[in-house]
């Protein structure tokens, strides 16, 4: 058997894929700086590993040229090893989105990470792997990469988010978010399996070429679902959200803020992926599953967000219902307002990853000085620390969609691409969003209130002190909020163009 | 007798499909089932290796090499995977001698 198989392989010479190194660079420059990372951890002294936040902060930021280069190169799309990798402008945004939120983690992590006494070398390490992870995710367009990227990005998390090891909490974080995760892979895998046993590819072009509405096969459709199923945990869709606010409450900070963002971006571009390219003509299955889950996921995600009463689990389950408004133009994909979600998709991430990241840089100025996370600890925060206090109120204003911030112009984004599929179940999401807009204010309400109307606690007036990094971070989370909320043209411009 | 018998029951590839289904089920069942992380963790194994199996026989029912050369990839990630989640289970075992997943629920709400 394996002679007859050997001897019908030899006769046609193995010729090397070509590669598209210029279309790779990112990735390469981010390998690089991975290795630069784990072997300058082994010959600094302890006292000098603060150098290892500014390679991977500048070596973030490389990455970014030739991002940089690849848009302005005219290229439509790159495609490269059969079609299982392809670099196009929609690859490229979101590799944009990734890296510059990884760079705006790595500011956080600078002071935390110091202070805490934390391993730094090993921590940067694992960060940076991650985000190749989700920088390859871009790109995916095969079953196994998708699989190979999703186990990239995933694999470092787990370890980040149980990194304060001798705290209790912090293990429960990392090990309910490893089970459910590696559960979740499990899931997805097997209907993985089953979609390259009814089609016989894993490219996922071949696939979408053989699921047609109305003719799938039993298979097929167990195959979608559980591959959605698979992503619905990385994305914390109802009923698969609740390892989310535990691991979210347990982890560092700099790794919640992580999490929320890129590692959830990072779900929602394979799904854009699997559904874009893979079932572009399977809504029949699709569609209901995403309706029903976006509607469950934000309404319950603002359910439980109105009793919380510590900052990041209530930022937690603000993720989670802001989860559900970016599922929301999902559900009308593959039917007439397919180009209108995918932009509404993408706009609402680059929005939110600002948004998020902002408060909870937030967050991390503030408990440097109240050491607290609960609720009331932000009583009276703008009458001694009045720049903290307005960006707060920015970013919080900005995830309820007040019209001058980003998170406006995210939330049209999203409603136009449902309203705009004229379906009686594209305008049946619209009503359930509108609804959780409106209950979305009062847990983002009620934080206001503690900033501008709370007296503070322990009458502890002294300013706060924050470190030039963390400054960097808001500055920048503040000023994407603004401008792409005054400016919406730059994101839709860029989304415009955006094409799978 | 018997030899005969076992000649005529040539195992066809719908087993192996049946059979990974099977292993699916009992590993994801034990997931929901059992409280000891340990097993837990091996059970998604078990769904793992089923997943293995369900790719090996689509591959032998197609004729092509795609899903055999995806079960490699889904080993040497397990084999990581299996790194990861042992490091986090002692992390949390030493802390806790014979933690359930019912004991470790600090976080609620």
């Amino acid at each position: 058997m394996l002679s007859t198989l050997l001897a019908s392989d030899v006769v046609a010479p193995f010729s090397s894929p070509k590669i598209d190194y210029h279309a790779l660079a990112p990735e390469l420059v981010l390998a690089g700086v991975i290795v630069a990372v784990l072997l300058a951890d082994l010959f600094l002294e302890e006292s000098k590993k603060w150098v290892l936040s500014t390679i991977a902060g500048f070596g973030l930021l490389a990455a970014f040229i030739p991002i940089v280069t690849l848009a302005v190169s005219g290229h439509r799309a790159r495609s490269m090893f059969g079609g299982a990798y392809v670099v196009d402008t929609y690859s490229l945004l979101v590799k944009g989105i990734f890296l510059l939120a990884g760079y705006v983690v790595v500011l956080l992590s600078q002071n935390y990470l110091e202070e805490g006494d934390y391993y730094q070398g090993e921590y940067y390490f694992l960060l940076l792997s991650s985000i190749l992870g989700m920088v390859m995710m871009g790109s995916s367009r095969d079953l196994v990469t998708i699989f190979v990227s999703l186990e990239f990005l995933s694999i470092p998390a787990y370890m980040l988010a149980a990194w304060r090891k001798r705290d209790l909490k912090s293990n429960e974080a990392g090990t309910k978010y490893y089970l459910l995760g590696v559960f979740a892979s499990a899931v997805m895998l097997y209907g993985m399996s089953l979609l390259y046993g009814d089609t016989g590819t894993t490219i996922l072009k071949g696939i979408g070429a053989k699921l047609q509405n109305g003719s799938m096969s039993p298979v097929a459709v167990l195959g979608i679902v559980f591959v959605i199923i698979g992503f619905a945990f990385k994305v914390s869709a109802v009923p698969f959200h609740n390892w989310a606010p535990d691991t979210y409450q347990g982890a560092p900070t700099p790794i919640t803020a992580f999490l929320s963002v890129a590692s959830k971006a990072a779900g929602f571009v394979a799904l854009i992926n699997l559904i874009y390219v893979a079932f572009p003509h399977g809504g029949d299955v699709f569609q209901p599953m995403i309706g029903v889950m976006a509607a469950s996921t934000m309404t319950l995600g603002n359910v439980m967000a109105l009793r919380q009463t510590n900052i990041v689990r209530m930022l937690a389950y603000s993720s989670i219902s802001q989860g559900g408004f970016i599922l929301m133009p999902l559900a009308v994909a593959g039917g007439k307002s397919s180009g209108n979600a995918l932009t509404a998709i993408v706009t609402y991430l680059a929005v939110y990853a600002a948004t998020n990241l902002g408060l909870f840089a937030v967050i991390i100025a503030v408990s440097r000085k109240t050491r607290s996370g609960e609720v009331s600890s932000w009583g009276g925060l703008f009458s001694y620390a009045p720049l903290l206090g307005v960006l707060a109120t920015a970013f919080l204003a900005s995830l309820a969609g007040i019209p001058p911030l980003g998170g406006w112009v995210a939330k049209f984004g999203a409603f136009r691409a449902v309203i705009t599929s004229g379906t009686n179940w594209g305008y049946a999401l619209a009503i359930v969003g509108a609804v959780n807009s409106v209950i979305a204010f009062g847990y983002y309400g009620s934080l206001m209130r503690e900033i501008w109307m709370k007296p503070v606690p322990d009458g502890d007036t002294a300013p706060i002190r924050t470190p030039s990094s963390l400054n960097a971070a808001l500055m920048i989370c503040g000023g994407a909020t603004l401008a792409l909320g005054v400016v919406p043209g730059i994101i839709l411009r860029f989304s415009d163009i955006i094409k799978l | 007798m018997n030899a005969v018998m076992i000649a005529i029951i040539e195992p066809q590839p719908i087993w192996y499909l049946m059979l990974s289904a099977l292993l699916f089920s009992i590993g994801a069942f034990g997931v929901l089932v059992r409280r000891n992380p340990l097993i837990m963790f091996m059970c998604i194994e078990l769904m793992l290796n089923a997943v293995n199996l369900s790719f090996v026989a689509f591959s032998r029912i197609w004729g092509d090499i795609g899903g055999q050369s995806t079960v490699f990839f889904v080993l040497v990630v397990a084999a990581a995977e299996v790194v990861v989640g042992l490091g986090i289970i002692v992390s949390i075992l030493r802390r806790k001698p014979g933690a359930t997943a019912d004991d470790i629920s600090l976080m609620k709400g």
